[in-house]
């Protein structure tokens, strides 16, 4: 497969805040052969829903992302929270349906996420970007634990002009947003929040990276809150050196 | 024990105000995160010994009945008796009745969840009996007529200046310059204190980690020592133990102790294993007389065959909570009855019910640490999911988070009409972000907002751009 | 008997019910009967040289204190030596065990034994171990008139004696060694698993030793 066809997952996240990111993804698959398409029936991967406790609700947005998605030779989403939902939960909620289940898991097979769809798969391991000045990578949850994701992100950004890697203490610890968590309990939320911030902050770099928009909303808002000093990007902005628009939340 | 867990979040609130709490829980971190990885890393078979752990627990859940038979068959052999209960007010009056006959005055007891779980301290002190807790821990936390906040860490909330202060306030023996600042003093006046009270006891009580069917035994397994002289000085020996505490055979429980002690305290094994099988026997000249093991139940069957059977797997290490954002904020109290942390987030429901214990479940970010720490491999978050299912079918959540999530999905399953909509409404909030690209306040979000600002998107939609940019590339 | 069978009953009808019951006891009663191995870290399959040496390094890593002697005849000295050098009494309490009654006293004039279980008020108890396991430096005690259990944890500091040759790798062939001194099925009333001197950390997770038991735990090897 020498120009596999993908299919990208924007996610609801990038679609309504960050486009850019969802650019800078586009630019990092062609730019590894890839030919790219974003099937316009795509809203949201349903994990609100499956996290609240509504399946029949999942399990309706479901079918119609692996109808969307399932021709494409892979399906990749710059987020390791939805990667997972896609990968490793769609599998759960149709497992004993007759009538999907194997569909689903042939579906799952050729999901990931992005960074290290571009290592793992596509064998990248060099960038064509720039960046002079400071990072520190946070860990997303699901992408951490649920695939395996911390080398690629930090490998592929090794390779990035220019850049220096800082550090943070813990940053395979939680930022505290959780989806609807961060509303519901938006007060323990804002306690694991802070002493993220804390940590960023004093790793000392310009920018703070993630792979997760949501995660990343929550600790750029919270630092903005704060008056820290760190911006925030996703990890895609940089290796893409799509720098042109402005970090997150911060003035346009 | 009174169940505060509907008021999970108030309980939250006021955690996170209580100075004293927050600088105490630091320790949690410090205390266990580095010591487990590091104990686990040394240790090259352990993820395999893991999967084995939890393979052999699976094995005896699936055969319960049988080897709980055969576990008892063992202990009315060697002497012992086998009482079972199916509630904890069974296994009150069962304990009650044997200290009865027994004519306790002062009972000891070495840690145990069941026993909190049964209430049984209230409870033995309404019928004039006085119980002493002897596990450090457990002693001050008794002192301060307060529950553990931690399954093996119990007065983990508490910092040493105020144990100190809570002695001098029950030890009115001390003279007034004894010094007690520093721990070691401190532990020093407990132990002395307490080697009276093992010696008087006329019944000793424990709990159990594991049951060993093979050969009738129970097992503790404690750092102290206490829990081996609760057992060994007293008349009358009695172990609580609920049903799923059950293993096979000696080399099942030689697997489990290799997880065991490393992901509790990152120790490579705690310092006292002690096989306790029947009462004193001929030519003994120490040991119990007596021998009572106290099987319970309280719910745990409901949980066999279904969904929450895994959780049936856990051997108390205390790892998910050790490592857990949300109980590293909030501490065990706010989680208002027995069992905190990610394992009493799913153990709770399913022993108090969905309708008490519903908010712990819900009060994950589901980031998934307890799970990739639980020696027996549990699913933590998935357990938790699974009642928020149960809550779901059963309409228990909030009307306005229902009707919310349900208009959400409405539109999630109609692209055309989402993405119409998402146009608009990012349209709007950026024009509100302005300038400077994020909200301060924003409408219906305040829970967000109440502590972070809230990045403004960038305007347009990703999907409309798109489409944009591929018809001008047509 | 009615939470016994309520108990026991619904268990059956959730886990046991599509399951043949015959082949169900078959798997249960064979479990019991061949109790087999699962996973022996490697770190516990070593030739007897290393395995003492191991046992000993794992053992100090815990704070317990160890001496090897060549035999029987100088476990006296070995004990008196440890008094003298941790500044305690020449004296012991001990069970009737005949491998350390056995041992040469005459060697250690000073040093006074007592025989029995003990009362809380001995500093030092002396012990034999049935067995030892390298892998985590624990010591195998099983209980009885020979070892009597209130030695292993009422008196502030414990000497355990015990056989180069009892030293295994693993938890499970020591645990064998137990059983083969009653048979399979069958255990002492108490078996104590000793890994170090007794520890709490429930003061601010500050890790300190003698808690309820020993504070001290000596091991003398003997290699014989
Ligand atoms: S759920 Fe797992 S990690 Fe938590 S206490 Fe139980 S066994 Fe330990």
């Amino acid at each position: 497969m020498s120009n596999p066809s993908v299919g990208l997952f924007v996610t609801c996240l990038v679609d309504l805040f960050r486009p850019n990111v969802g650019f800078a993804a586009v630019d990092l698959l062609e730019k590894a052969g890839c030919v790219v398409s974003v099937p316009p029936a795509q809203t949201c991967c349903g994990q609100p829903a499956y996290n609240s406790g509504d399946r029949a609700d999942t399990r309706a947005i479901a079918e119609q992302v692996i109808a969307a998605f399932e021709k494409f030779d892979y399906v990749v989403a710059p987020s390791g929270s939805c990667a997972a939902m896609l990968k490793k939960h769609y599998p759960e909620l149709f497992a004993g349906d007759a009538a999907w289940e194997e569909r689903a898991n042939a579906f799952s097979g050729k999901v990931f996420e992005l960074v290290s769809f571009l290592t793992d798969v596509m064998f990248v391991s060099d960038v064509d970007a720039h960046f002079d000045g400071s990072v520190t990578y946070h860990d997303s949850c699901s992408g951490l634990r649920e695939l395996g994701i911390s080398r690629q992100p930090r490998k592929l950004l090794a390779q990035v002009d220019g850049l220096e890697l800082k550090e943070m203490k813990d940053p395979d610890v939680c930022c505290g947003f959780g989806g609807t968590f961060c509303v519901k309990y938006s007060d323990i939320s804002n306690a694991i929040v802070a002493k993220k911030t804390d940590n960023v902050e004093a790793a000392q770099a310009d920018l703070l990276l993630a792979g997760d928009l949501g995660c990343l909303m929550n600790m750029s808002g919270k630092l903005h809150r704060e008056g820290r000093n760190t911006k925030a990007r996703h990890v895609a902005e940089v290796l893409a050196g799509r720098l042109d628009v402005p970090a997150i939340g911060d003035s346009k | 024990m009174k169940i505060t867990t509907p008021e999970f979040k108030e309980n939250a609130v006021k955690a996170l105000a209580n100075d004293n709490l927050q600088k105490a829980l630091g320790n949690v971190e410090k205390g266990f995160i580095g010591k487990r990885q590091a104990a686990a890393d040394a240790l090259p078979e352990f993820e395999a010994l893991r999967d084995k752990a939890r393979d052999i627990k699976d094995h005896t859940l699936a055969h319960l009945d049988l080897y709980l038979k055969a576990y008892e068959e063992k202990v009315v052999e060697s002497g012992g008796h086998v009482h079972w209960a199916q509630t904890a007010e069974d296994a009150r009056n069962i304990v009650l009745d044997i200290c009865r006959t027994a004519n306790a005055k002062t009972v000891t007891k070495g840690k145990s969840m069941i026993s909190e779980e049964m209430g049984i301290n209230e409870f033995l002190e309404e019928k004039g009996i006085q119980p002493i807790e002897t596990d450090l821990g457990e002693y001050i936390i008794q002192l301060r007529g307060e529950a553990p906040s931690h399954i093996i860490a119990p007065a983990v909330h508490v910092l040493k200046e105020q144990v100190e202060a809570d002695f001098r306030e029950e030890h009115d023996h001390l003279p007034e310059g004894r010094n007690l600042d520093e721990p070691e003093t401190l532990l020093d006046e407990a132990r002395t204190v307490l080697r009276q009270k093992f010696i008087d006891a006329d019944v000793g009580i424990t709990g159990a980690n594991f049951l060993v069917a093979e050969t009738g035994t129970s097992i503790i397994v404690t750092n102290e020592g206490n829990g081996d002289l609760t057992q060994t000085l007293p008349r009358v020996h009695i172990v609580l133990a609920s049903i799923e505490k059950i293993a096979p055979t000696l080399e099942d429980v030689s697997q489990i102790l290799r997880v065991l002690a490393r992901s509790a305290t990152g120790q490579d094994m705690s310092v006292y294993t002690t096989f306790s099988t029947g009462p004193r026997r001929e030519g003994d000249v120490d040991g119990p007389e007596e021998y009572h093991v106290v099987l319970l139940d309280n719910g745990r069957t409901n949980m066999i065959g279904t969904e929450f059977q895994d959780m049936l797997r856990c051997i108390r290490c205390g790892a998910c909570m050790n490592h857990c954002p949300v109980y590293h904020a909030v501490g065990g109290h706010a989680y208002g009855w027995v069992y905190p942390g990610p394992m009493g987030a799913v153990l709770t429901p399913s022993l108090k019910g969905v309708e008490d214990g519903g908010n712990l479940p819900n009060a994950s970010t589901f980031c998934g640490r307890c799970e990739a720490v639980c020696p027996m491999r549990i699913p933590l978050p998935k357990m938790m999911r699974h009642w928020r299912e149960r809550e779901f079918e059963k309409n228990l959540n909030p009307a306005v988070q229902r009707w919310g999530l349900k208009t959400w999905a409405w539109f999630a399953q109609r692209p055309r009409l989402y993405q119409l909509g998402a146009r608009v409404a990012m349209r709007g909030l950026s024009i509100m972000g302005g300038k400077k690209g994020r909200l301060a306040k924003m409408p219906l979000g305040s829970g967000w907002t109440k502590y972070r600002d809230m990045p403004a998107p960038e305007g347009e939609t990703f999907q409309a751009q798109w489409a944009a940019h591929k018809g001008r590339a047509k | 008997m009615s939470g016994r069978e309520a108990i026991l009953g619904k268990i059956r009808s959730q886990v046991g019910a599509d399951q043949d019951p015959a082949t169900r006891r078959t798997t249960v009663a064979d479990r019991l009967a061949k109790a087999p191995r699962g996973i022996i870290p490697k770190r516990g399959q070593l030739d007897p040289r290393a395995q003492l040496k191991l046992f000993c390094d794992r053992a100090e890593a815990v704070q317990t204190t160890t001496t090897v002697v060549k035999d029987y005849s100088q476990v006296a000295e070995a004990v008196s030596d440890y008094l003298r050098s941790r500044n305690l009494p020449q004296a012991v309490r001990m069970g009737t065990d005949p491998r350390l009654e056995g041992a040469d006293w005459s060697k250690a004039p000073n040093l006074t034994r007592d025989v029995g279980p003990s009362d809380g008020s001995d500093p030092v108890g002396l012990s034999h171990a049935t067995a030892g396991v390298a892998e985590t430096g624990t010591l195998v005690l099983t209980s009885g008139s020979d070892n009597p259990t209130t030695v292993n944890f009422l008196p502030e500091n414990h000497i355990i004696v015990i056989d180069a040759a009892d030293i295994k790798g693993d938890y499970e062939s020591a645990l064998d060694q137990v059983r083969s001194m009653a048979g399979k099925g069958l255990m002492p009333r108490t078996v104590n698993m000793i890994t170090g001197p007794s520890r709490s950390g429930d003061i601010e997770q500050t890790i300190l030793l003698g808690a309820h038991g020993p504070r001290s735990l000596h091991v003398i090897v003997v290699e014989g």
